[in-house]
């Protein structure tokens, strides 16, 4: 239950409530983040505490490979809500996202109707489109469940016109089907869009949402939440490849790693059975950390050795 | 980031907070950020949750409810810095905030903009096709009359190059194709259960998205507005938005600013915009900018994309070769709009064009309304130059 009444939706689904307590601040936010394994700074924190205070969603830009996706999914552990994830992709529509109508079933319905001779076309119209005809996409699925993380991923991909219709989702957490009315959240879901930046999203969109940019961690950072991640990994290797990671960033590559090409990394070394990194198994294991034949080359031209050799950093 | 907020801040907000926040807001807005009311009915929102306070908590609330994109960013830094900083004198208000110059579109761009005297080559290309006899159609756009000018102006916003069709993953209605369970079944729930014709569907179709780097550097000087004209009928040409980059001694993206239907005042606003009218090129490097940033997210990925220039490269052309193969692989298609490729004699001279050519897919002219025309229609797909 969450303590704090924020308005009368919010309060109304205070009943019920969540299955744990919501974190009454920013460092809260934090504690819990971490417990479930996202580390978080401060301005996530803050921007994690007013999306579950303020009912707003959290719009996340970064590149790829930073932990966007990933904190829909530590929110949704660090609440124990359940995640619903919207995969967007062109040409997605209201039908794949938000409801659709059973045909087939409702087809099956008429005709078992007729059989048992019905004449009642009022009352077959009411049962023909009830709530059991309708099948509930990700997006009616956020609304109707309680408390629950709602991820929308990769916003970018969908067209302008999908991002109208999420414009009534998302400032009013309700939906309008015609055929039965408007359906109400009985509590908003916990709202995490993400987008890669390939096309500048809407401003009216933007606008209902909590800006966040992600940026690549520092070393410090880095190393936390590769020890995290791979436990299995020693020490000394974590802190190697976290720090050969840092020096690949700096140089000029088509596509810099994020932190789960790191994780990767530092998986790949330990599958392998080692405690510590030299420039030959950087270079076998290269391939899981830089996707472009022009950053590989790039990569062998550097004196790995002297870059492993540096502790800390 | 932690601690108090500076004394003046303090006092002030004793007096009535949402007043320093909405002139905050408003400083930001003279940066360029949109900070419209509705963002600092968030704000005031946020930190009521929060402990307005802290400076932290004004900084992060304010960063996550006033911006919208990641250029906004820096700008929202710097102004911060200049309203909430450390002066602590607490008149230092909306004033102290930068002027619009600080609308830089690119981070890291490099040195500042190099303003005039480029020693190459930097005054104003005489007409060399201009004949009395040719008609305004064909005429080169660098010796052209004010009156010509403004016929001209008429004349570019009647066509709009739209991106070649390619097919989606969406379905549409269509009267051949696959049988569309969805619509058939709703036809025959309309008609009580009756079996009804199939209806079909097939995959839509959509215009590719366009992309126009223009040159505006100062060897280009006498085509800039012409083709910047040409962009903003473009940008205003159909559904899929077409994107809009100049390229000088930086890398600006105007499709913002192109997107005032009428083209004067989009054009002011570009000009307003742009901080490098006139300077060098350095092509290479704005090339990589591009695609690191937008380009290779997905922006140029099956994109047809315009380079509008005339391939003069200041610094070493291996770089621009380099990100050119690059661009070409990630775009449908590359094409090369070159206004002096209309001089009589031309030939690929400039180390850039020669670097650029082997990755371009059709090398056309751009120096008269009949040659954009043309461009236009080879963006279409139409012409396979």
């Amino acid at each position: 239950m969450r303590p704090i009444a924020r308005d009368e939706q919010a309060s109304e689904s205070e009943g019920g409530g969540g299955r744990t307590a919501w974190p009454a601040g920013p460092d809260e936010v934090r504690v819990r983040l971490e417990q479930s394994g996202y580390l978080v700074d401060e301005g996530l924190a803050v921007a994690c505490f007013l999306a579950l205070r303020l009912r707003r969603p959290i719009f996340c830009e970064g590149d790829a490979g930073v932990g966007k996706t990933a904190l829909a999914s530590a929110l949704a552990t660090a609440l124990d809500a359940p995640l619903i994830r919207l995969q967007c992709y062109e040409g997605i529509d209201a039908s794949q996202a938000l409801y659709d109508w059973d045909f087939p079933r409702q087809l099956l319905h008429l005709r078992a109707a007729e059989a048992a001779g019905l004449t009642d076309a009022d009352r077959l119209e009411g049962e023909l489109y009830g709530r059991r005809f309708l099948i509930a996409r990700p997006l009616l699925r956020a609304l109707e469940t309680r408390s629950c993380v709602l991820l929308v991923d990769e916003i970018d991909r969908a067209d302008d016109e999908f991002e109208a219709f999420l414009l009534e989702l998302l400032s009013e957490y309700t939906v309008t089907i015609p055929e039965l009315g408007t359906l109400r959240a009985k509590s908003p879901p916990v709202v995490v869009l993400t987008s890669n930046r390939t096309r500048e999203v809407h401003d009216a969109l933007k606008r209902r949402c909590l800006y966040h940019w992600f940026d690549h961690p520092g070393f410090a950072r880095e190393l936390a939440i590769v020890r995290r991640r791979v436990p299995g990994a020693s020490a000394r290797l974590t802190e190697q490849v976290t720090a050969l990671v840092q020096a690949l960033r700096a140089q000029e590559l088509v596509k810099p790693p994020g932190v789960a090409e790191t994780i990767d990394w530092a998986e790949a070394m330990a599958a392998l059975g080692a405690t510590e990194a030299d420039a030959e198994l950087a270079v076998a294991t290269l391939g899981s950390v830089l996707k472009y034949r022009e950053d590989l080359e790039r990569a062998r031209g550097l004196d790995l050795t002297a870059l492993l050799a540096v502790r800390g950093a | 980031m932690t601690g108090d907020m500076s004394r003046g801040v303090n006092t002030r907000e004793a007096v009535d907070a949402p007043a320093v926040l909405v002139g905050f807001a408003r400083a930001l807005r003279a940066a360029g950020v949109d900070a419209g009311p509705d963002r600092v009915q968030a704000l005031i929102g946020a930190l009521d949750v929060l402990r307005p306070g802290t400076r932290s908590d004004v900084y992060w609330s304010g960063r996550l409810t006033l911006c919208g994109s990641r250029d906004d960013l820096e700008r929202y830094d710097r102004v911060f810095a200049a309203y909430f900083g450390g002066a602590g004198a607490g008149g230092r208000a909306v004033r102290a905030a930068p002027a619009p110059r600080l609308r830089v579109a690119v981070r890291d761009a490099g040195p500042a903009p190099r303003t005039g005297g480029e020693g190459e080559r930097d005054g104003v290309p005489a007409a060399v096709l201009a004949s009395s006899a040719e008609v305004l159609r064909h005429r080169d756009f660098a010796g052209l009359t004010e009156a010509e000018r403004v016929q001209l102006r008429r004349l570019l916003a009647a066509f709009a190059p739209r991106g070649e069709p390619r097919r989606t993953a969406r379905l549409r209605p269509a009267r051949r194709g696959a049988v569309d369970p969805r619509r058939t079944v709703r036809e025959m729930l309309r008609r009580g259960g009756e079996p009804a014709p199939p209806l079909r569907r097939a995959r839509a179709e959509r215009p590719r998205r366009v992309v126009l780097l223009v040159d505006v550097s100062g060897s280009m000087a006498a085509y800039a507005d012409a083709l910047l004209r040409f962009a903003h009928a473009a940008a205003h040409g159909g559904r899929v938005r077409t994107e809009v980059f100049t390229v000088g001694t930086r890398l600006t993206r105007v499709t913002r600013e192109l997107a005032h239907r009428d083209p004067d005042a989009a054009l002011a606003a570009v000009a307003a915009a742009v901080p490098d009218w006139r300077g060098g090129t350095r092509l290479g490097e704005l090339l990589r900018d591009f695609l690191d940033r937008w380009g290779q997210r997905g922006m140029a990925r099956g994109a047809v994309v315009v380079v509008l220039s005339d391939g003069w490269e200041r610094g070493d052309p291996k770089p621009l070769a380099a990100q050119m193969r690059r661009l070409h692989r990630l775009a449908h298609r590359v094409i090369w709009a070159n206004p002096r490729k209309a001089r009589p004699g031309y030939a690929p001279l400039a180390a850039g064009m020669a670097a650029a050519l082997p990755s371009v897919d059709a090398f056309v002219e751009g120096h008269s309304l009949a040659a954009l025309e043309r461009l236009a229609a080879v963006v279409r797909g139409a012409d396979h130059a």
